[in-house]
């Protein structure tokens, strides 16, 4: 039997072969034939979800409610010392110095990403702006969101913070940050479903080891971070309970 | 439970009053003219037992407040009771938890110097394996009209 395994949709593209790499690792660690999944949204993943047919997923935060309330996932760990923060973002030359001083009917950039997107809304809110009186745009990545604003395609960027640290140092000199969050419990996590969760401990215990050697530190780095951190049980209800405060 | 404020501890000029608590007595408090701005960014996340007592802070939480994380724990969620509040807005905060759902509203709090600062929060029940242990509060930073509509609202509530 084959378990299947799949990634937040919103992974960096410059993380792909580390994913399959990943996966490798973890099948030759467990012994499972595990089958990597990439989704080219959001939504076709929910439907995976709601299908029954994931046993392993590196989610996003906002999905976790759902897994964990409704598809009985549980938490193994997440990236030592990551967590998802936004960044709102306006061109380096406008006279908007604060989320404040935007007005109501402004374009704004995002990505399909749920929890960026929303961390994101929630900052504009201070400015009286919602989903009812901007414009949204949606973009595939956080590239084109930089280049949407510096074309004036745009007036304000949504992006992942550490995707916006990843551009290039010639577009960030033309882009001013507004604000960014900093709320350091909302993260990815990688969670296990109904299928394989006799096996949690023991594949949790091979994750949080896993940077102890040079093959397991080398796959972590093709991920982008140099370890993986336990989440406990009751910290998951704890993200789960403050995405549903921040969801409206 | 609630000890009285104390003078030593407010910065600035400061009026007096006494707050009747519901099941915790009167607290005497002082209070200032003076606004903390809400911090961009952040979130000030507070989690109670199902009595309102505190049981976890965050570091926004603490540098907020002005308490130390020892002084908040195991105190009623009115330490940062402010006068201007009308306490119809705390019976529709706790109906609305207590019948299991999600809870929304601007708050002015009382911070432990005697200044103030507004928030937009949220506040739900904790559910675990089906039964509610708890309350989690997040506020947020209002929108300055809202605060504006407040200011001029909440007067009219007592
Ligand atoms: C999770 C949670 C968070 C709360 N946060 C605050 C707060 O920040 N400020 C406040 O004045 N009351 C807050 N309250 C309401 C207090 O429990 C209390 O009802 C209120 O301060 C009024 O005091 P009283 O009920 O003793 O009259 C909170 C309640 C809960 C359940």
């Amino acid at each position: 039997m084959s378990y299947i395994f799949t990634v937040s949709p919103d992974f960096s593209p410059d993380h792909l072969s580390g994913w399959y790499i990943f996966n490798t690792w973890l099948q030759r660690q467990t012994g499972e034939a595990i089958h990597l999944e990439l989704y080219d949204n959001f939504h076709a993943q929910r439907d995976a979800i709601q299908a029954n047919q994931i046993d392993l997923i590196y989610a996003n935060p906002f999905d976790a409610a759902m897994l964990v309330r409704e598809k009985g996932f549980l938490p193994l760990v997440k990236a030592e010392g990551v967590s998802d923060e936004a960044i709102i973002a306006v061109r380096v030359d406008d006279i908007i110095d604060d989320v404040t001083q935007l007005s109501a009917g402004i374009k704004v950039a995002v990505t399909q990403d749920p929890d960026v997107h929303m961390i994101g809304m929630m900052m504009l809110e201070a400015g009286d702006l919602n989903a009812n009186n901007i414009e949204t745009h949606f973009y595939n990545n956080h590239v084109l969101i930089a280049k949407s604003l510096l074309q004036g395609d745009a007036d304000v960027g949504i992006f992942l913070a550490e995707a916006f640290d990843d551009l290039s140092n010639l577009t960030k000199k033309q882009l001013k940050i507004l604000v960014r969050s900093q709320i350091s419990v909302i993260h990815h996590s990688l969670m296990i479903g109904p299928k394989l969760i006799a096996r949690r401990t023991e594949i949790q215990q091979v994750l949080l080891t896993m940077n102890n050697d040079d093959k397991g530190k080398s796959v972590l780095n093709s991920l982008g971070f140099n370890a993986w951190a336990k989440v406990e049980d009751e910290e998951m209800e704890f993200m789960i309970d403050l995405m549903d405060t921040l969801i409206i | 439970m609630l000890s009285d404020m104390k003078p030593e501890d407010i910065v600035g000029n400061y009026k007096e009053t006494v707050l009747n608590l519901y099941g915790d007595g009167s607290r005497k408090i002082f209070y200032t003219d003076i606004e903390t701005p809400y911090p961009d960014g952040k979130l000030i996340a507070s989690t109670t037992d199902k009595l309102g007592i505190i049981t976890h802070v965050n570091q926004s939480f603490i540098e907020m407040s002005g308490y130390t994380e020892h002084e908040l724990i195991g105190m009623p969620h009115s330490i940062l009771r402010h006068p201007d509040m009308p306490s119809v807005a705390f019976k529709d905060l706790w109906d609305t938890v207590n019948r299991g759902e999600k809870w929304q509203g601007f708050v002015k709090n009382l911070r432990k110097d005697g200044g103030y600062y507004w928030v937009k929060a949220t506040v739900i029940p904790n559910i675990r394996n089906g039964q509610v242990v708890g309350y989690t509060s997040v506020r947020r930073k209002p929108s300055r009209t809202k605060v504006n509509e407040c200011i001029q609202l909440y007067p009219t509530l007592f």
